[in-house]
């Protein structure tokens, strides 16, 4: 069975046809598939157009003694997918697992083409394209055995890497058939219906997708080897830490780099400065490299620096408020949808409820501190370094430096955690333009904590200012809100802003949604489900105040709300449109709110969630509620139920997570799904208990981690509660789960502390709240 | 300063500035990445190693207060991952990043020495220094149970009351009824 991802263009399924074979010298068969796909997101990311010619991205290698080696282009950040796109390919292939070896590709466009990890796209992207080149390969080793043997194809079948012929009891392993397999290769390549003619397995036979496959690095990093981009080393390595001026818009003026050059182990000391400032990229700062990075981090500190901060020192985060407050009360910038007459149905609503939510500003915090190797030699670059973005990070080097494209040489080491934030190659600009000044020398660029905590491209804060009227039989008839974020005044921010077809829009027949921007200096950019991890929490507890007005169950309101829901007319197909989450200028191509938006398949997760938790069948003592949330993202669909305790102090407990999800109709790597998903509801709750970065005179007042209003709070064991994952099967296409499972959890605490002490807190984190009661 | 310290088992001595931290004698001078620099102020416990058997944060230790020192990192828990906890760790896939998880490890083997049978609550006063980022937490709960498991069997304790855990990722859900079953609730 074939299955359509999503509407695709004649163009994209004809270059999808490429799926090339050839011999190895010495011995073995090489695959390289092309996923179009992939390619279309790298564009997405990179701004560029894609390229007319074959790029193949998919590369399988089968040896004579009978491994399988498969090259996984896209990082590794914890999302599981240098294990999960493999078990798809081997899957197909009919190999047992363990002949599976897996290797990181570097960053090369020419071969793999996009190389990315966000969105969640991984899953929707590559479903089809790794099983049909598994299925090819599979089809070209048959096709060899039955020459081998003068027998019909259609008589053989394949199991554990090895072609059958039952009728005569013979067998030939893989690793024996691929010198004769890769002689077959068509001299052109596959035509879209010789592609699409090639069987894929019916889901009931699948032997590794579907089943609990341990991660493919688990054992190294349980025994603490060497994986991550920290952990790079090389022979006469410096050690770099780079000083930045606290305030984004900062130019170093004067440094005591004499007395610097002085300290112990200390090697070089320079200013780096572009000139212009460079957001997104390479900023003014003062870099030292000694023998040893606690040398070179231990000079920083006497290093006395002057800076000119430049015209963001006047901002702060009461300024933002105060500006977004003054933008509510005026005329929105624009209307981005309007539905209905809102004015007369708000008229005229029975029960009309007005509230304003914020969402702030976070950081990301990825565990393994920013960093990255860079040797420059002979005009030419080469960089070791965790990114979820190779192609952004090398556009950067190559834009703000002047080194040619091809002259940049970039290995793909495995992340400490991404979460959006190594979509931004900062870090890597900073070690190429430090290594540029010391030829020949490799270095190795290590950020503080402090640094990332106080040069994060922030969580960008939000502003909803909602007017909601409900009839006399509790249904929504009027649907406001004036929407604030970051902005030049004409356009969103980076991660900024919000989708026109949000949920409840087509939902509620006069529905209105305003936008207006408030100016920043900072540095923004997509945190894991970018825009959804804070419209979820404001829509779905506004919903609830909604309901509560109406004198409504939450999930029956929810339910009433879901049935109520019309498509829009289907938008005209652009052939050039990427699929999948763009992190550019705006929320991410798969946010909420996308045309295939299926209330159907929200209405399956929120019913389940309900059933699962006992919704409504619990008496609950006081100060212990439950709480409800739905979101749609990243093709995904979650309805959660959180079950939180208020001690009469006001202190908050988690009980437990409901969690209902639809990915599709199948789970590809049930052990890692489960826990990337529980991982993910518990970041949800740890963003909203007590996650926030202020800004005073233009610099981020926290520092680094810690509990107090100066330190940034990352979720510990205590506060972890059992999350139960559901997964409901349906006939769709499987998407991704690296993030539609955030925000839900999120708004569903929110909910829940309401229902456990009556509070509604408006203003995020809940930590800033007072919730005593009793 | 020369400072002579036991390094998982060996007699190792260091040559640097008084106030150098462990986590950096290890990393740079020693070459022992295992351990892992997450916050440099002890908060995150990602360089989390053993002295004397108990879990301490390598970035706080100076290498001037080690002399004669027990020093154990995640490179010399096991010589092949095959300490109770590693096994564990790999059974239940533990890790999603991974970057904390030598520091967990060298938590929670400190811990199951000392309890093999520990509580969710004993787990969480032993586990509460160390971050994941990912927020693994509820398979870390259910890994440290498992390795108090394997450590009971291998020492030929009776396994009084313990009961077989659940598995982690079962029954995703029913694929004749297109409605799921119920799933692992590992922390209970």
């Amino acid at each position: 069975m074939t299955t359509s991802i999503r509407p695709t263009s004649k163009k994209i399924l004809d270059r999808r046809s490429f799926l090339h074979v050839s011999a190895i010298a010495g011995g073995g068969l090489l695959i390289a598939a092309y996923a179009p796909e992939l390619e279309a997101k790298a564009a997405l990311l990179t701004g560029r157009t894609r390229r007319a010619d074959y790029v193949p991205n998919v590369f399988i290698k089968i040896t004579p003694d009978g491994l399988v080696t498969i090259t996984s282009k896209n990082p590794e950040i914890g999302q599981g997918v240098k294990t999960h796109l493999p078990m798809i390919v081997a899957d197909e292939l009919d190999v047992d697992w363990k002949d599976v070896r897996i290797v990181q590709g570097d960053h090369n466009t020419a071969l793999y083409g996009g190389q990315g990890a966000g969105g969640s796209t991984a899953t929707p992207q590559n479903w089809t394209p790794m099983r049909q080149a598994g299925a090819y390969g599979r089809s070209l080793l048959v096709a060899a055995a039955a020459q081998t043997w003068s027998v019909p194809e259609a008589e053989l079948t394949t199991e554990h890497g090895t072609v059958f012929h039952r009728a005569s009891n013979r067998s030939l392993k893989y690793g024996q058939l691929v010198d004769k397999a890769a002689t077959l290769v068509p001299a052109t390549p596959l035509t879209p219906q010789q592609l699409a003619a090639i069987p894929l397995k019916d889901p009931k036979d699948y032997r590794i997708i579907g089943t609990k496959v341990p991660g493919y690095d688990t054992h190294k990093v349980v025994t603490g080897q060497p994986l991550y981009g920290i952990d790079f080393t090389m022979p006469g390595m410096l050690c770099a830490v780079f000083e930045k001026c606290a305030v984004f818009s900062g130019k170093v003026k004067s440094a005591n780099l004499d007395d610097i050059k002085k300290e112990p182990g200390v090697r070089h000391v320079f200013i780096i400065d572009q000139g212009a400032p460079a957001r997104d990229g390479l900023m003014s700062g003062v870099a030292i490299l000694a023998d040893s990075w606690w040398q070179a981090n231990s000079a920083r500190k006497k290093l006395k620096v002057e800076w000119d901060e430049g015209p963001m020192a006047t901002q702060s985060s009461a300024g933002y408020m105060a500006k977004a407050a003054e933008l509510a009360k005026q005329p929105p910038v624009r209307n981005l949808r309007k539905d209905g007459d809102f004015e007369a149905a708000y008229a005229g609503a029975a029960k009309k409820v007005e509230a304003s939510y914020y969402i702030p500003l976070i950081s990301h915090a990825p565990l393994e501190p920013q960093n990255t190797t860079a040797l420059f030699k002979d005009g030419k670059l080469e960089l070791w370094s965790a990114t979820q973005q190779p192609s952004g990070g090398r556009s950067l080097v190559v834009n703000t430096l002047g080194i040619k494209t091809e002259d940049i040489t970039l290995h793909i080491m495995r992340s400490g955690g991404g979460f959006g934030r190594r979509l931004t190659n900062d870090y890597m600009v900073e070690a190429a333009a430090i290594a540029k000044q010391v030829p020949g020398t490799p270095v190795k660029l290590l950020w503080t904590r402090e640094d990332d905590i106080q040069h994060d491209f922030y969580r960008p804060a939000q502003w909803h200012n909602f007017s909601g009227g409900v009839d006399a039989a509790g249904k929504v008839v009027a649907w406001r809100n004036h929407y604030v974020g970051f902005g030049d005044g004409t356009n969103f921010a980076n991660s900024s802003g919000i989708g026109a077809t949000e949920f409840p829009a087509r939902c509620v027949r006069n529905y209105s949604l305003d936008v207006s921007m408030v100016p920043t200096g900072l540095q923004l950019g997509a945190l894991r489900a970018p825009g959804s991890n804070g419209i979820a929490v404001a829509i779905q507890c506004f919903i609830d105040e909604l309901a509560g007005a109406a004198g409504k169950d939450p999930v029956e309101f929810r339910r009433d709300l879901l049935s109520q829901w019309q498509a829009d007319p289907p938008p005209p197909v652009d052939p050039n449109a990427a699929a999948g989450g763009g992190r550019g200028g705006g929320r991410g191509g798969a946010g909420g709110g996308q045309p295939q938006f299926d209330a159907g398949r929200m209405r399956g997760v929120l019913d389940l969630a309900a059933e699962k938790s006992g919704w409504g069948k619990t008496t609950l003592p006081k100060g212990t509620g439950m709480g409800v949330a739905f979101h749609y993202s990243h093709l995904g669909y979650f309805a959660e139920v959180v079950q939180a305790t208020v001690s009469k102090a006001g202190a908050i407990k988690v009980d437990k997570v409901w969690c209902a999800g639809d990915v599709g109709s199948q789970i590809i790597n049930t052990l890692h799904a489960e826990n990337q998903t529980q991982g993910g509801v518990l970041d949800g709750l740890a963003e909203v208990l007590s996650q926030e970065i202020t800004i005073e005179k233009g610099k981020v007042v926290q520092t680094n981690f810690g509990a107090t209003d100066t330190t940034f709070s990352l979720m510990r064991i205590r506060q972890a509660c059992p999350v139960e994952v559901h997964f409901l099967k349906t006939n769709n296409p499987p998407s991704g789960l690296g993030e539609p499972m955030l925000p839900p959890a999120a708004a569903a605490l929110v909910n829940a502390v309401y229902a456990a002490t009556g509070k509604r807190v408006r203003q995020m984190p809940l930590s800033k709240t007072d919730l005593k009661w009793g | 300063m020369a400072v002579t310290f036991k390094l998982n088992g060996k007699t190792t001595t260091v040559d640097v500035a008084a106030d150098t931290p462990l986590l950096w004698v290890l990393r740079d001078t020693l070459d022992y990445k295992g351990t892992k620099f997450g916050c440099g102020v002890g908060q995150c416990g990602a360089c989390t190693v053993h002295r004397g058997g108990v879990p301490v944060r390598s970035c706080q230790l100076k290498i001037s207060t080690l002399a004669g020192a027990d020093i154990k990192t995640i490179e010399g828990l096991s010589p092949d991952g095959s300490h109770a906890v590693q096994k564990a760790w790999e059974e239940l896939d533990v890790p999603q990043c991974g970057y904390c998880q030598a520091g967990q490890i060298m938590s929670a083997s400190a811990l199951i020495e000392k309890n093999s049978n520990p509580t969710d609550a004993d787990i969480d006063a032993a586990m509460n220094g160390n971050i994941c980022r990912c927020a693994t937490y509820i398979r870390i709960r259910a890994a440290i149970k498992r390795a108090g498991e394997i450590k009971r069997a291998a020492g030929a304790v009776p396994a009084s009351g313990a009961k077989p855990l659940s598995n982690p990722g079962d029954g995703a859900f029913d694929g004749t009824a297109g409605r799921p079953r119920s799933l692992f609730d590992a922390a209970r």
